[in-house]
């Protein structure tokens, strides 16, 4: 493989030496001198009011350092949240605990052993309460979760009353008089999309050190959102922006569960400060299940109505989403993100609503996808269900409600534009890719000898790249955080003396490969060898202003930032060039890691030359400011609106509901392309995600508010035996919403996956009768869904 | 006991972990936690020549052993082939889990450099990545294998691929 | 993920071993099932016996017409030996299917089967095997029958003072097979048994003489489905002998729900995993 910058080669990641060796630099990997270890006590039980909490014997354990409780952490206030409808966690549990997990004292000790030794120690009595898990009981408020709030129920998203300013109009009526007319096809499904753990490989874990000397603190934390974090620690301790610095080093995948300020991240710098020495906390796996932000966990009725012969008339969700106990970063948001996409792919009108109501459980927020694969899923199948009551081919009914290409930009009921789309193109290539019609023939080949093979078909539009400057009035920003009010892409561009260039971004990758992708779009701009590029990013040091990576954002908003300061690096170096060629800067041209005039490539000045000049005033063009860097921001003026179709083959044994998945194929369209390995590399891993959800993954609470899947042991996640391999295509249909036309790609392929894996095994069965199965498609589901269908 | 050639020796308190042994008094931090119940597989090492995980070995356990960590795989400066499929296949994306992937996929080639994809898929199961699906680690893989064999890799499967 | 205190003490005879051993002391081997339960705290002995340093656990010998495993041969040995494939053939694919590689290579056959996990491969196959485990303690050696060794969930005969130093499996003559299948936790056969079944069968002129099937993961431990044996022997082992046989499978166990099956799930696996296995069984039976 060729080591070149051009945009859409396959450029070797520069982030893997390092990896691939055991130097890569997570937070856990590092000591500092004299650094303390914490541990927390955490609440077993979901719900109950805290009658005794007596840290006196922990306190004079072997190692021990400081235990702390609600009190000496009070001042501090509750954690902040970004989207802060609902109750906000306390940093330590303030007499009352909510779920199971939340943290009630902290340990901090010499060693992580003796702190866990410690809190072993703690004597703590509960009185019991009867928690609320059910999310229909939620609802009906015959219990409150948290006396203070007005209901359980913190938001009602609705299709059109989302957002006042817009003033859309409500949809329902329409789609209720599409169900009575004479010809409609109605049909409906209650569907439940589980509550996920993101688990993120890595662990979460935070070092703070705070400095009495400066009075700074430096924070080593595993975060998507270095900015938010240093944001927030300024404001709750009441710090200079200059006296924060947080890094996130090597973050060892995210998913959105790093995407989050956590209290123990707070906490952990609280006892720093407290003690004047490094802390230091590492997550273990069973804290991550219950104190880590979980995602998903809806229940619903999808229902669709449309015509004998296939033509969509209307789509109508109710459903509840779960928020668990305390509100955090987005939490109460999420499902907004779903709203944005309620139609899909399809012109038709939607009725949406979805209530938020809290539980004692642990706070839900972003997982990969967040809101999009609930939304998606929820239409996917219903419409996959329709098809089939009409007795029409899946992709067909789906290509004759798409929007067609002269469409776009195409306003949804919503209020938001999609902004490019050929969404037929994407049913196309699968087709041809996949070989459909011999699929089809293999799927009854197989049925005529008793074998139970299906195909499941799933598209999906999803929203992201969430950078437009509107999207801060209802919340999208880190305002709260004390950050300026919008979510801009932003990146500085700097070529250094001796023409090597460093760049600095504001996302906060967690293994999607911006050193990179950034050294591509830089190089390939610049026509310097990727090579001689440095990107930097998670040091809010380095960067005054980041966002961080979610949403699938980091291209096309950081990215075409940095495009464009790239472009004003070349501009200025250009004028260095013709300083030096004694030609006018119209005529230089950028080529072979150099500058020439255009006509004369004779008459050239090396990257070398320019750099050098560019930093002694002596040798550059008299009007010009010393030095050659630029840092822009970029504010889109959309969302951006990637697409695809999805389809899997799949074989049910009906003895024991066993799923197996024979092939799968995805087409995918996220613009153009600057790296397609690192794209493909995002489809399969988002692909995995979502057979995660389809057939394995599920968060368990029994009623009692016990976390019943509390390892990896109960909470299985697909292995490499688990899954085939992908066959991957794209079609490129660029977006205006940006200069480089790029969309996103970090979530597609969760977005388009799960709904195809359940539509493929419904589809299996369905001869058997089978309607729907829920998810997590576990063998016994499956049996007993036949078992039903067949009684 | 022996850890990358290196002889050492050390008291610990009976219940400290291997993993916590390698990655804190030895400060061979290429070796990961990524759970309590030996599921991940990210703490994988070679404990006399096979692959085992240092968080469920106590370190006392290894006493004598000879211990290989990703940091000792690489000889005089030349990638294991592993190592090499994996930066050529894009076999990783955030790298966690990394470490004790190679470590289980240089095991599996040692024993058979020639491997099915079913083969190689069961040699990993010990092993969870959240990134890539496992699809590219797999062409890693038989990447590494093509090169142990001295045969040529098979072409990546990206679009645009030379 | 950090265990409590313990004394640890790892002998090289097992006199030293046996001597360690009090009323809150445990035996570790490959510490694969032991070692997550003290991680989590969710159990902490006060001293552990490691018997790895002793000398001479680690083999599969012959033994009048018996195979005997000692206590550290491992699951992969367990598996890949091609003897224990020959003439246990059950028991080799049972530890071939227990858990991963890095698992299967530090893990003991021995160490799994004292164990006793409800949903764990090689109990099962000891059952249908006929397997006798030899337990040692100061005060002599015990011969426990496969039977009567599972107890209950994580509860085998084993006494705190007792070691398992071997377990001897009758190697199959000619005429018998045996064979393990299981339905494992993230489908096909990966990860723990949801139900498995392990069958061991003696062919004689064409009909079932003699039979054993034991099933796993369906109930508060490994147990003999002796109904199922009765009803297939004297059958001629066709499909449809070993089905109405294997609908006999729960009549001496009890089904336990978990969060992979109901209990008419697990009752139905049951029935189809009994079958599975004693198919198989015949058909390496011959």
């Amino acid at each position: 493989m060729a080591t070149t910058s051009v945009m859409g080669g396959a450029v070797k990641r520069r982030e893997d030496p390092a990896l691939i060796k055991g130097y890569g630099s997570f937070v856990d990997d590092m000591t500092p001198t004299r650094v303390a270890h914490v541990a927390f006590l955490r609440s077993p039980i979901a719900r109950a009011k805290i009658t005794k909490l007596d840290t006196s014997a922990a306190k004079e354990t072997e190692g021990v350092v400081a235990v702390y409780t609600h009190d000496d952490v009070s001042h501090l206030g509750p954690l902040l949240a970004q989207v802060p409808i609902g109750k906000l966690r306390p940093l330590l549990a303030d007499g009352e605990v909510n779920h199971v997990g939340e943290a009630i004292a902290m340990v901090v000790a010499e060693n992580r052993y003796a702190a866990q030794d410690a809190v072993d120690a703690i004597d703590v009595d509960y009185d019991v309460m009867t928690p609320v898990i059910d999310l229909k009981k939620a609802k009906s408020d015959e219990i409150k979760v948290h006396d203070e709030l007005e209901s359980n129920v913190l938001h009602t998203w609705t299709y059109h009353g989302y957002w006042d300013a817009l003033g859309l109009e409500d949809q329902t009526a329409e789609v209720d008089a599409a169900m009575e007319r004479d010809d409609a096809v109605v049909v409906s499904l209650e569907m439940t999309n589980q509550r996920l753990i993101p688990v993120a490989i890595e662990p979460r874990s935070v070092i703070a050190d705070w400095n009495p000397g400066y009075g700074s603190f430096t924070i080593h934390s595993s975060t998507q959102v270095p900015h938010a974090l240093g944001g927030a620690v300024s404001k709750m301790f009441g710090l200079k922006s200059t006296d924060v610095r947080v890094i996130a080093p090597e973050v060892g995948g995210g998913f959105g569960c790093k995407l989050n300020v956590y209290n123990d991240e707070i906490l952990v710098a609280f006892a720093s400060q407290a003690l004047g020495r490094p802390v230091k906390w590492t997550e273990t796996r069973r804290e991550a299940a219950g104190a880590t932000i979980h995602g998903r966990g809806w229940i619903g009725t999808a229902t669709l109505v449309g015509t004998k012969d296939g033509e969509f008339l209307g789509y109508k969700l109710e459903a509840i989403a779960d928020m668990g106990a305390y509100t955090q970063n987005f939490t109460v948001a999420i499902p907004l993100l779903g709203l944005w996409i309620a139609s899909g792919q399809y012109k038709m009108p939607v009725s949406w609503t979805v209530d938020c109501v809290v539980t004692n459980t642990m706070t839900t927020d972003a997982y990969r996808g967040a809101g999009r694969p609930e939304a998606i899923y929820y239409l996917e199948r219903v419409i996959d269900a329709y098809a089939r009551e009409i007795g029409m081919d899946p992709l067909d009914v789906r290509v004759k409600n798409f929007w067609q290409p002269d469409e776009f930009p195409a306003t949804m009921g919503c209020g938001f534009a999609l902004d490019s789309g050929d969404y037929e193109g994407a049913v196309e290539k699968l087709k041809a890719e996949a070989g459909y019609e011999d699929l089809l023939q293999k799927r009854e080949e197989a049925r005529a000898e008793g074998r139970h093979v299906g195909i499941g078909i799933g598209s999906y539009v999803e929203v992201c790249g969430f950078g437009p400057a509107v999207l801060a009035e209802i919340g999208f920003s880190w305002a709260n955080y004390g950050l300026p009010a919008s979510f801009n892409g932003s990146g500085i561009v700097r070529v250094n003396p001796d023409a090597t260039v460093t760049v600095v971004i504001g996302t906060g990758p967690t293994g999607q490969g911006h050193q990179t992708t950034w050294a591509q779009i830089v190089g390939d701009g610049l026509g310097i060898p990727v090579e001689d590029i440095k990107v930097l990013h998670g040091d809010t040091r380095e960067h005054p202003m980041g966002i961080g990576t979610f949403g699938s954002r980091s291209l096309s908003v950081d990215g075409a930032a940095t495009f464009e300061a790239t472009k004003k690096v070349r501009e200025k170096a250009a004028r260095i060039a013709a300083h030096i060629l004694e030609a006018s800067a119209d005529d230089i041209v950028f080529e072979d890691g150099g500058a020439h005039v255009a006509g004369s490539p004779d008459k050239r000045a090396e990257w070398a030359q320019i750099a050098k000049a560019a930093y002694q005033a002596h040798t550059s063009p008299e009007d010009l400011d010393s030095g050659l860097e630029a840092h822009t921001t970029f504010s889109p003026g959309n969302a951006t609106w990637p697409f695809g179709t999805h389809l899997a083959l799949v074989e049910v044994d009906s003895d024991t509901g066993d799923v197996k998945i024979l092939d799968y194929y995805a087409v995918d369209d996220c613009g153009n392309v600057v790296s397609p390995m690192i794209v493909n590399g995002q489809v399969h891993g988002g692909i995995a995600q979502g057979i995660g959800q389809a057939l394995f993954e599920d968060a368990v609470y029994d009623e009692a508010g016990n976390m019943l899947t509390g390892s990896l042991l109960d909470y299985p996640l697909p292995t490499a035996a688990d899954l085939p391999s992908l066959h991957l295509s794209h079609t490129v249909t660029p977006t205006d919403v940006n200069p480089m036309g790029v969309k996103g790609i970090g979530e597609a392929g969760t977005i388009g996956s799960a709904h195809t894996i359940v539509n493929a095994v419904v589809d299996a069965l369905s001869p058997l009768g089978v309607k729907h199965i829920d998810m997590p498609l576990r063998p016994k589901r499956v049996w007993a869904a036949i078992q039903e269908a067949s009684n | 006991m022996t850890v990358n050639g290196q002889e050492v020796t050390a008291d610990v308190e009976p219940r400290t972990l291997l993993v916590h042994f390698l990655r804190e008094n030895l400060r061979l931090t290429g070796t990961h936690v990524g759970c309590e119940t030996g599921y991940c597989g990210a703490c994988t090492i070679h404990v006399d020549g096979q692959p085992v995980k240092s968080c469920t070995m106590l370190a006392a356990q290894a006493d004598g052993a000879s211990v290989t960590t990703i940091e000792g795989l690489a000889q005089n400066g030349e990638l294991h082939p592993v190592q090499e499929g994996f930066w050529e296949r894009h076999g990783l994306q955030c790298g966690f889990c990394t470490p004790g992937m190679i470590m289980s996929a240089a095991a599996l080639l040692a024993e058979n450099d020639n491997p099915s994809e079913d083969q190689i898929r069961h040699g990993i199961e010990g092993n969870l990545c959240r990134c890539t699906g496992y699809h590219n680690i797999v062409r890693a893989v038989e990447y590494a294998g093509a090169k142990v064999r001295g045969e040529e890799p098979p072409a990546p499967d990206w679009e645009g691929a030379s | 993920m950090y265990p409590r205190e313990f004394d640890y003490v790892a002998p090289s005879s097992l006199d030293e071993a046996l001597e360690a051993l009090g009323d809150d002391s445990k035996v570790m081997a490959g510490g694969m099932s032991l070692l997550p339960l003290m991680k989590m705290r969710l159990f902490s002995p006060a001293v552990v016996v490691d018997i790895g340093r002793i000398g001479g656990l680690d083999t599969i010998e012959e033994s009048n017409g018996d195979i005997v495993i000692g206590a550290l041969v491992r699951h992969a040995t367990t598996a890949t030996s091609p003897l224990v494939a020959q003439v246990a053939t059950g028991l080799a694919t049972a530890a071939s299917l227990t858990g991963d590689v890095q698992v299967r290579n530090r893990g003991t056959t021995c160490g799994s089967l004292a164990h006793a996990d409800v949903a764990a491969d090689q109990p099962a196959a000891a059952l249908a095997l006929g397997a006798t485990m030899v337990a040692q303690s100061s005060e002599g050696t015990r011969e426990i029958a496969a039977s009567d060794f599972f107890v209950d969930a994580l509860t085998s005969a084993l006494q705190p003072n007792e070691i398992l130093t071997s377990i001897r499996v009758p190697k199959h003559q000619a005429g018998e097979g045996s064979a393990y299948d299981k339905l494992g936790r993230r489908g096909g056969r990966s990860d723990y048994a949801i139900a498995g079944a392990a069958a061991w069968v003696k062919m004689e002129g064409g009909s079932v003489a003699d039979a054993r099937v034991a099933l796993t993961g369906v109930g508060t431990k490994a147990s003999l489905a002796n109904a199922v044996a009765d009803a297939v022997i004297g059958t001629d082992g066709s499909e449809q002998a070993v089905k109405d046989a294997a609908a006999r499978a729960t009549e001496d166990v009890t089904i336990i729900e978990d969060l992979y099956g109901t209990e008419e799930y697990k009752t139905h696996l049951a029935k189809v995993y009994a079958a599975r296995a004693l198919s198989q069984a015949i058909a390496n039976a011959s």
